[in-house]
């Protein structure tokens, strides 16, 4: 017998779905902005001169690049708030494990970008005074952000499908939405599938973008090459 | 009196020994060109100057001033804060420009002005629009860099450097990178820079244009100073063997 | 708080079932995904639409869900169309290769276009068919360069295996909540899985550095 779809109970629940995309959206963008600041400092500590900076900072970026992210969120939701005595709430772990993932992630697209800056930008910048901060802010980075935004973006998109894990402890982003509604109506079927493709919807959306962004750079890097 | 004194000037990179104890003195007004062969030490020497490359050894005195102080002996150690210093009083021109390709042409000269002196913008516009008219791009200022030819990349880079009023210019072989018919502008440039009476070295293979513009040559060998006089002495009758092999082998580049 | 590990010690036979959970899935994954992976691949490349549009569509599809969305899509959703149950093996394993497939795809895809064209010529000049050029002259060069990719993919299926445990698969992850709600020692369970994941990845991820870098030498 051929199965009767009937996605009548799914969009009966569709604000139930809308609320838990703008979580999805929520976590992914606060976890972006934490992770990009915080991948710059670790980025700019890996490339220190300092062993004692750039030691510490190289291995927390290989752990986290190195362990899986669910792995990484039960510890951050179950054994961190017992071990220093505090409360976290499903999002806090989220967004703490997030913004350290993805800031491992952006660290090494920060250190590529930084490193294939050739060095007569800095002989450049030095030569009329500036300090080593003053260059990396003035001359090096904006240059450096500009080859970066593609691998961004690409990070981006990964973080905001990676956000889907928040599921596994009850925060309710779009996949728990999802599996609430596909329990209470016993329409798993009808509800996944608009789940997956709402998430499909969102995330080609920013794929495409992206690709725009991509094209472009390339096109106006070729011109700007001498 | 002496604007600047080397003195021990030494420098290593790992093991390979690139300058040897040098000692130069540099006075008001001088215009030193200088010459050697490839991986003499040219470039390294220049840069140890502005301390673009730290000193291996040696002691470099500013306005009879010695800068950084002795950690143990023969060894200096300086603070950032003031190389940046030594940098704005000594101004230095590349072989590759080495241009912000992100700012315009009147940005790239505004941008010591700004971020390191401080200078409010419509200042900084007005002083960086006069140092580019003087290199004779008036009409390039809202220019980028990927639009300008190599001798007017150059000529920009020239009023970057002039704009921070330094007391003395490096240019590191400031027309190798350039088409021949793009030389002379730049060398135009510079002359008029030496007719102002500014003190300035210059490495250079343009054989010709050192020997009418410089007061001094000196000619490096090893990283040593090989041969120093006039450019009459130098270019003209030179005493020392490898530096009349070297001129032989740039006959190209007549007087 | 202090640190107390006899309690996960204790529970040793309950990590190596995790272990190897862990283990037979990521094989099956691998092995699914990279071999499905390269057929997709051939036909991003292919020039026939019939089978460079479902290759494209497969890839973006896959590529642009969530692989958690993926897997709970086969292990709730999938049923309903099937007169069979599906495993919680079979559900994570479908998301999981399926994903990769989508992923590795376009690193076959890349090392292919990367190829000379020069290449083809010459294995067609020889009389061999496209077929045949693509399997004895293209492929060969092309997965050298594909290498460190391919690998790092394999890392990431690894990492992925843990979403098995979202439908109560036995894998290390899944353990590892056993072994905390049983013995209330979450700290101690929790950093013991994270600790035996960087034992297994740590040295997979120096070796994929070994070959970028190694590749970057020779090219
Ligand atoms: N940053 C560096 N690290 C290591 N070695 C260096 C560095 N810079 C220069 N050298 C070495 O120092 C030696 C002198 O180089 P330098 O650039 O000073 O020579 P040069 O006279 O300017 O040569 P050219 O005419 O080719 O510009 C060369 O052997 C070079 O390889
Ligand atoms: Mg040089």
């Amino acid at each position: 017998m051929a199965y009767q779809w009937d996605f009548t109970p799914v969009l009966a629940n569709a604000p139930l779905l809308a609320q838990g995309l703008l979580n999805t959206l929520k976590v992914t963008g606060t976890s972006l902005v934490f992770g990009l600041a915080l991948g710059l400092a670790l980025a700019l500590l890996r490339l220190s001169s300092r062993r004692t900076f750039a030691w510490p900072a190289g291995l927390v970026i290989e752990v986290f690049r190195t362990t899986p992210p669910l792995v990484q969120l039960f510890w951050f939701f179950f054994a961190l708030p017992l071990l220093v005595g505090i409360e976290m709430t499903a999002f806090m772990a989220a967004v703490v494990t997030f913004s350290i993932q993805s800031a491992a992630f952006f660290a090494e697209v920060f250190r590529g970008g930084i490193v294939s800056i050739e060095r007569g930008q800095w002989d450049g910048a030095r030569a009329i005074g500036m300090n080593h901060g003053q260059a990396l802010r003035r001359i090096v980075l904006p240059q450096a952000v500009k080859r970066m935004i593609p691998a961004f973006m690409e990070r981006a998109i990964e973080l905001m499908k990676t956000t889907t894990l928040v599921a596994t402890i009850s925060y309710a982003d779009l996949l728990f939405a999802a599996n609430e509604i596909a329990q209470k109506t016993f329409r798993p079927l009808e509800t996944f599938t608009v789940a997956a493709l709402i998430y499909f919807v969102v995330i080609f959306a920013f794929s495409l973008v992206a690709r725009q962004f991509e094209r472009r750079l390339a096109v106006s890097g070729e011109s700007t090459v001498r | 009196m002496s604007l600047l004194r080397v003195t021990g000037l030494t420098k290593r990179f790992g093991t390979n020994e690139v300058l040897r104890s040098i000692d130069l003195e540099v006075r008001q007004g001088e215009r030193i060109a200088i010459l050697g062969a490839s991986g003499s030490g040219k470039s390294s020497l220049l840069r140890c100057l502005n301390f673009m490359e730290l000193p291996t050894a040696g002691v470099i005195e500013l306005d009879g001033q010695p800068l950084g102080r002795e950690r143990r002996p023969g060894e200096r150690i300086y603070r950032e804060s003031e190389l940046t210093q030594v940098r704005q009083r000594i101004g230095m021109v590349f072989q590759q420009f080495n241009l912000f390709p992100h700012m315009t042409a009147v940005g790239n000269v505004m941008e010591g002005l700004r971020t390191v002196r401080r200078m409010p913008k419509p200042a900084a516009r007005i002083r960086a629009e006069a140092e580019l008219k003087r290199v004779g791009l008036g009409d390039k200022a809202d220019a980028y860099p990927a639009h300008l030819s190599g001798g007017q990349k150059q000529r920009v880079a020239i009023a970057r450097a002039l704009a921070m009023d330094p007391e003395m210019l490096l240019f590191d072989e400031p027309t190798s990178a350039l088409d021949p018919e793009l030389v002379g502008e730049v060398l135009g440039v510079i002359r008029n820079l030496a007719d102002e009476g500014r003190t300035m070295l210059l490495v250079t293979h343009e054989l010709g244009f050192a020997y009418h513009v410089a007061t001094r040559v000196i000619f490096l060998a090893d990283g040593t100073i090989h041969e120093s006089g006039t450019p009459d002495e130098v270019l003209k009758n030179p005493r020392q063997e490898r530096t009349r092999a070297f001129l032989a082998s740039h006959k190209q580049y007549s007087l | 708080m202090k640190w107390d590990f006899t309690s996960v010690f204790a529970n040793t036979d309950a990590l190596l079932a995790g272990a190897a959970g862990t283990l037979r899935i990521f094989a099956i994954c691998l092995v699914l995904g990279l071999s499905l992976g390269l057929v997709v691949g051939l036909g991003r490349y292919a020039r026939t639409w019939w089978f460079y549009l479902p290759a494209t569509a497969f890839v973006e599809f896959f590529r642009n869900t969530p692989v958690l969305v993926q897997i709970l899509w086969f292990y709730f959703a999938l049923p309903m169309l099937l007169p069979f149950e599906i495993s919680p093996l079979m559900a994570a394993s479908l998301g999981i290769s399926l994903n990769s497939a989508a992923f590795s795809a376009e690193i076959y895809r890349a090392g292919i276009q990367s190829i000379d064209r020069g290449q083809w010529d010459g294995a067609r000049a020889l009389g061999m068919r496209w077929a045949q050029a693509m399997r004895r002259i293209v492929l060969p060069q092309a997965i050298k360069r594909m290498l460190p990719a391919l690998t790092n993919r394999a890392i990431e299926i690894f990492k992925m295996t843990t979403l098995a445990s979202a439908v109560a698969y036995v894998e290390l992850l899944q353990q590892g909540k056993l072994i905390a709600s049983l013995n209330y020692n979450p700290i101690e369970a929790y950093t013991a899985v994270a600790v035996i994941f960087l034992v297994f990845l740590w040295p997979l991820v120096q070796f994929t550095y070994v070959l970028e870098r190694r590749l970057k030498r020779d090219e």
